[in-house]
């Protein structure tokens, strides 16, 4: 009764006419973000958020509209997917392998409204699986001393460091680079200045905002002028747009065993999206078998990544909302958006305000319901947008991105520092070494030095007293096999490649 | 080969020259058992660390881009910082207009188009941002109108 009632109150924040207004606004927005290829929901949501503070809306119509964008640019995604084989973010990337496929046979229009049908299903139910799991967590969070909170960091760096990259070497050098920039500025306990060169324009700190933008959207453009936009032709005719209930009623098996699957991969901090949609997709393939022909465009195909990626996204949510430890890197880019609104994420947050929490919950699943009835009838207007072509889009993905950074602090110095993360995002992205951890170091940066420092006033120097306690010796185990299985996974469980025509 | 020893290396030279600025911070009185310089070195020292092991043992080289296009990719990076200076005195729409248009020529080498698009996003981009959204952008300095 009291998930009810709460959830009642979150719909009373959530419904009046105007923030549902911004949640259908948020929901365009997002889905056209989505779809335009070089445009994920990570960087997409990243410079909409400047924008965002800036239009001066509050703290619960801001989020509203940001989880609209953040959930329509991953409905969004599947189009330039599934169309144009160039997944928005790595999620996207296993819904290309059947996508592409069904819509080159001829199958389009039906690829897209399974896919929509089957990322409202994961998203879904991962929503319900978030509203009974995350005020359980959030009761267990309570017990965490900074301790605990030291080691669930480390945890969610070396997840997440060792899931998305091919070199433990890379990752976790990314998250050296991402909480070395975090150090610099202020320090908190004695009030002076660290690493910052005697810049005064150092002293705040780095902004996470600069190096979000710089590192997803900048970055990117560098990557189309080197390509000089050669792979974005139009793939893919989208002729008529019908509901095919037969695939759909085929599926459903496989989507609700892939949200199950997405849910809890989108839990364990670190994991994320990628991995939900990854995991889903091969078991389903290894369920159907051979005779299932996945990878030749067949509907199970297409609804499993979709479900399981979905459901990732939901499930992420549980850890960031909970320990205020995000899973993904579209995650991520959304607690910057709660730390921009001066919201800190934790299990206080769900006792002392509870209307975020709630209206967040609320605003998702109207967002949910708000894309689906938005997606299938009016697919086609999105797939028009796919013909904006890049030499307008990206200068123009620029501007905005200067326009927002620049509105924040005013501040040419800011936009020379994006300007600097869009080249080093750029050549660490052409090394192959992860930047999310990056994103990841310099939002938890503070807080794991200062969980860290607390652990040791409490425990006056003993450093054994950081793995004192069960669950901070549970949370380093998870951490160090985390950190080194996937080094002798890899060779079991060898993601499988793009396909090119 | 060479990218990754060479990124390795000059990871490692950053990581010794961020430990060596963190032995530098300044204690305040109020000092706690682990202080300011703790986690900086040790943050140092674990990227010194991986950035030998990358140089030690590297990836296959990617695929850099040919010298044509890294002196594109150069040039944008300046014509960047130039529009990041340029923004506040010469107002939004001039700059915008040079800097969008150039990006564009970069991505698609049709002068006639790049034009368009500069004129176009800055126009544009200025209309959404000063009505729709309010934010408070100066088109045009009042210095350069007299």
């Amino acid at each position: 009764m009291d998930i009810l009632s709460n959830l009642a109150m979150g719909f009373g924040v959530a419904l009046s006419p105007f923030t549902l207004m911004l949640a259908v606004i948020g929901c365009f927005i997002g889905t056209i973000v989505g779809a335009l290829p070089g445009l994920g929901p990570s960087n997409g949501v990243a410079i909409l958020i400047p924008i965002t503070f800036t239009v001066g809306l509050d703290a619960t119509s801001a989020l509203v509209l940001m989880t609209a964008v953040y959930y329509g640019a991953m409905y969004g995604g599947r189009i330039s997917s599934i169309l144009l084989n160039i997944p928005g973010d790595e999620p996207a990337l296993m819904t290309t392998l059947d996508g592409y496929p069904m819509a080159k046979a001829g199958r389009a229009g039906d690829a897209l409204v399974l896919s929509g049908v089957a990322s409202f299903v994961g998203a879904f139910l991962a929503t319900l699986g978030l509203i009974v799991l995350a005020p359980l967590l959030a009761r267990v969070a309570f017990v965490f001393g900074p301790a605990e909170y030291f080691a669930l960091y480390m945890l969610a760096f070396a997840t997440l460091g060792g899931m998305s990259s091919n070199n433990q070497a890379k990752a976790a050098i990314a998250s050296c680079i991402g909480l070395g920039i975090a150090m610099i500025g202020v320090d908190n306990n004695s009030g002076l200045p660290r690493l910052t060169g005697g810049n005064l324009h150092l002293y705040d700190g780095v902004d996470f905002l600069v190096a979000i933008v710089g590192l997803f959207a900048i970055a990117e453009v560098f990557f189309f002028i080197e390509s000089h936009g050669k792979n974005t032709s139009i793939g893919v005719k989208l002729d008529k747009v019908t509901i095919p209930w037969k695939d759909i009623v085929e599926t459903k098996w496989t989507m609700l065993r892939c949200s199950l699957i997405g849910f809890i991969a989108g839990v364990l901090p670190g994991a994320g999206a990628s991995l939900g949609s990854f995991l889903s997709y091969m078991t389903e393939k290894s369920i159907a078998g051979e005779e299932g022909k996945f990878g030749t465009g067949v509907p199970k195909g297409v609804a499993a990544p979709e479900a399981g990626n979905n459901a990732a996204a939901g499930g992420a949510l549980v850890p960031m909302l909970t320990l205020g430890v995000p899973g993904s890197g579209t995650t991520a880019v959304l607690l910057a958006l709660l730390m921009t609104l001066n919201i800190t994420p934790g299990p206080t947050l769900f006792t002392e305000r509870p209307e975020v929490v709630w209206g967040l919950i609320a605003s998702l699943l109207i967002a949910n319901v708000v894309l689906l009835l938005m997606n299938v009838p009016m697919v086609k207007v999105f797939v028009k947008i796919l013909m904006v072509p890049p030499w307008v889009l990206l200068p123009g993905v620029t501007m905005v991105s200067f326009v927002g950074i620049y509105s924040l602090s005013g501040s040419y110095f800011d936009l020379l520092l994006m300007v600097a993360f869009g080249a080093l995002g750029f050549v660490l992205r052409k090394l192959d070494v992860p930047t999310v951890p990056i994103i990841l170091g310099i939002l938890l940066g503070g807080h794991m030095e200062d969980a860290l420092r607390r652990a040791m006033v409490l425990s006056d120097g003993e450093i054994g007293y950081l793995f004192s306690s069960p669950i901070s010796i549970g949370l380093w185990l998870v951490a160090v096999a985390g950190f080194v299985a996937p080094m002798f996974l890899r060779k079991v469980l060898k993601k499988p490649q793009r396909i090119t025509d | 080969m060479a990218s990754d020893r060479i990124f390795g290396a000059v990871a490692t030279l950053v990581a010794l020259a961020y430990i060596a600025s963190a032995t530098q911070i300044q204690t305040g009185f109020m000092a706690d058992p682990v202080g300011p310089r703790t986690f900086p070195i040790i943050i140092g020292s674990v990227a010194a660390l991986c950035g030998m092991v990358i140089a030690i043992r590297p990836d296959p080289d990617p695929e850099w881009p040919e010298l044509a296009t890294l002196g594109a990719l150069a040039l944008s990076v300046i014509v960047l910082i130039g529009y990041a200076y340029a923004l506040k005195p010469l107002g939004f729409l001039l700059p915008t207009a040079i800097a969008a248009g150039f990006l564009s020529y970069q991505i698609q080498p049709k002068p006639v188009k790049a034009v368009l698009a500069g004129i176009g996003l800055s126009l544009g981009l200025f209309l959404i941002f000063k009505y729709a959204l309010g934010l408070g952008l100066v088109a045009v300095p009042k210095s350069m109108l007299g």
